[in-house]
């Protein structure tokens, strides 16, 4: 069977599955719709939430820049892991036991205030929609290059699935279908990795291998893994692997940003209201995270396994004697070789190949038959260009696998890109229908018409996003971590936060507080990507690290404005009291 | 009354978990991981072949936040046995 055929055969059969499950969970009332009727069990809502949480780019990426930046990229991992203690100590077990269906029902109630709800409308809609971007662009790339076909046609595809099971079925729809796709990302995530540790270091366990010796060229000449790979780096002129390059305090301050970014995520912290109890939330945290981790520590094994492979087989090889694989991606536009020095060679170093960001190609091909491109080309020595994505993507390749293994890998990134548009959506719609209509614009409406709203909001959400997913205002998309996380870093989590532990806050400190809070935030990231033509981030923190920065101003402002007015009604603080008794959650 | 005392003792306990684990949280992923990862890189054993702040910042953080999500998990159902405040199953 060809390998066309088992990409149609495997995505086909995991949508079908998709379609099924929504088939058989179609949501009634507004319960359903968005908290799938608040008995999903621990262990599932863990496996949904994980699915949730990984999106297209950690299943893609993270171990393509991994594989590049080595110890630098540990803020991801360790940003996207360690926000779920935050989130599980602090935030989640009360806002369960508060009992309502959204985040921002829980600031328009503990503070009493319309402007609140007004402004955690904005923050959901404005974090999630550049979140939901990248899905569908992710969506969209990956039909692009699985099946040659626009980009476009795959963004629609993708929006028109969700649709119908996220938009229809609410959160009763998309649970068990995340479920279904979790499963999906784990088999297509390790099964290579097991295969490429095998091969390269002779452990079964990639998380071993990692940190056990390369025997590929034999026991003889048997070194540490990460030994090996600090070598290969600093030979051809990289910074060590395990090393890495980053200021101490950006990488503290990116760490820092992620995770408690991480611990504000709508779309995440809604997940754990599907459960029966207090006690549920804690146990299902607990799965949450082991299903995450599975995949976590698998990326940093991969990583360090495709570099190795990587520049072990491309680097002073012929271009006739290179793997297949290399062709392949070759064709797809993913890799790219020059032979700047005309030795018909591969050579590949540190420092890019060409200007601009991706290769052109010509149609021509070159003396030992590789692809011309037309980029100008700079006068580094560096020969061999590769789209760090297809460390993933090539990886199955790259171990000898069978294509059906290709073909789950290709399964895996849609599931991983399908199952995060669609919690996000689900936030978008009910922040629509729920913070704005049913709360503030028409308190009067049945449930019935609240959930036909929902569905209402959540197609023109999607006509929206699949709109930018064709055409990504670029220089938004490029940031979308340093706005999704920096903005729920630096509004959800602190204010959500002092909500539950500090009695005494009150709305005169905690508007400004978020306002000043995202404002900060919002400035100086756009600052620097719209405005600023340098990067002399003030004391060198990066956008994607200001979050945190803006978090402590909020802590700030919030805390002293509150202490210095009238504390909440009694009636508010009885409620605080009421959510910080685990017992007795509806 | 009785309950509310009872709520309030279990409020100060659960903060004082709360701490303790966010005190741990932080010194394996920020600690180790980030702030002191040059020293523990040059001056503690290996883990295999790993440089030991290179894998606490890659693998041992994550590990280590699964273990504090089950402690906090067993000590907090613990308490609300402990003052009577658990849901009845």
């Amino acid at each position: 069977m060809s390998q066309e055929l088992w990409n149609y055969l495997l995505i086909g059969l995991s949508f079908a599955i998709y379609i099924g499950i929504a088939l058989r969970s179609k949501a009634g009332s507004t319960e359903d719709y968005y908290v799938a009727g608040g008995g999903v069990s621990p262990f599932a809502n863990g496996m949904a939430t994980a699915a949730d949480w990984m999106s297209a780019a950690t299943f893609i990426s993270m171990a393509g820049g991994i594989a590049a930046s080595g110890y630098n990229a540990s803020r991801f991992l360790m940003g996207w892991t360690g926000g779920f203690v935050l989130l599980t100590t602090l935030i989640v077990p009360y806002l369960r036991k508060f009992g309502k269906v959204t985040v921002v029902d829980f600031l328009g109630d503990r503070f009493d205030s319309t402007t609140a709800r007004l402004v955690g409308v904005v923050c959901a809609i404005f974090i999630s929609m550049t979140y939901i971007m990248g899905q569908m662009r992710g969506v969209g790339l990956v039909f692009s290059r699985l099946f040659e076909i626009e980009i476009a046609t795959g963004v629609l595809i993708g929006a028109a699935i969700v649709f119908f099971y996220a938009g229809i079925g609410g959160m009763k729809g998309i649970t068990y279908t995340q479920v279904a796709q979790y499963v999906v990302m784990v088999f297509a995530y390790t099964i290579p990795a097991i295969f490429i540790s095998l091969l390269l270091t002779g452990n079964v366990i990639p998380q071993f291998g990692l940190i056990g010796t390369y025997t590929k060229e034999g026991a003889e000449v048997a070194v540490p893994l990460l030994e090996k790979l600090n070598q290969l780096n600093v030979d051809l002129g990289f910074a060590k692997y395990t090393d890495g390059n980053l200021d101490t305090l950006d990488m503290f301050c990116i760490t820092a940003a992620l995770m408690f970014g991480t611990a504000g995520l709508p779309h995440v912290i809604v997940r754990f209201f599907t459960v029966k109890s207090v006690k549920a939330v804690r146990t299902s945290a607990c799965w949450t995270l082991a299903c995450i981790a599975l995949i976590y520590l698998t990326a940093p094994a991969i990583g360090a396994f495709a570099r190795v492979n990587f520049i072990n087989e491309v680097n002073q090889s012929t271009y006739e004697d290179v793997p297949e694989w290399f062709h392949n991606w070759e064709d797809r536009g993913l890799i790219a070789w020059v032979d700047k020095n005309q030795d018909g060679i591969l050579q590949h170093q540190s420092g890019a190949v060409f200007e601009g960001r991706v290769p052109e190609f010509s149609d021509e091909r070159g003396l030992s038959g590789e692809r011309i491109i037309t980029n100008t080309l700079t006068a580094n020595a560096n020969e061999v260009y590769y789209d760090q994505d297809i460390l993933v993507m090539a990886n199955p390749e790259m171990a000898g696998l069978p294509r059906w293994v290709i073909a789950l890998v290709m399964a895996g990134c849609v599931a991983a890109a399908l199952s995060t548009a669609a919690g996000l959506l689900l936030v978008l719609s009910t922040s629509i229908s729920h913070d704005l209509m049913k709360k503030v614009l028409k308190p009067n409406m049945t449930d019935k018409q609240e959930v036909h709203y929902a569905r209402l909001a959540s197609f023109f959400s999607l006509v929206i996003a699949a709109y930018f997913g064709i055409n990504p205002p670029s220089a938004i998309v490029a940031k979308t971590v340093a706005f999704a996380f920096g903005l729920a870093a630096s509004s959800f989590f602190p204010t959500i936060l002092m909500g539950i532990f500090f009695k005494r806050v009150n709305k005169y400190g905690a508007i400004p507080g978020m306002v000043c809070g995202i404002t900060f935030t919002f400035s100086y990231i756009t600052y620097f990507q719209f405005f600023a033509d340098h990067s002399n981030y003030w004391l060198g923190i990066s956008p994607e690290g200001i979050g945190f920065v803006g978090m402590i101003i909020n802590f700030v402002i919030t805390l002293s404005i509150s202490y210095l007015t009238p504390p909440p009604s009694a009636k508010i603080q009885a409620m605080v009291e009421e959510i910080r008794n685990p017992s007795g959650a509806k | 009354m009785k309950e509310q005392t009872a709520q309030c003792a279990h409020w100060h306990a659960s903060i004082r978990i709360v701490i303790s684990i966010l005190l741990i949280w932080f010194l394996v992923s920020l600690g180790c991981g980030v702030l002191f990862r040059e020293y523990l890189d040059t001056h503690m054993p290996t883990v295999g072949g790993a440089p030991f702040g290179f894998w606490m910042a890659q693998q041992g953080s994550i590990l280590s936040f699964i273990g504090l999500l089950l402690l906090y998990r067993f000590l907090m159902n613990r308490l609300d046995k402990k003052h009577g405040l658990e849901d009845a199953s």
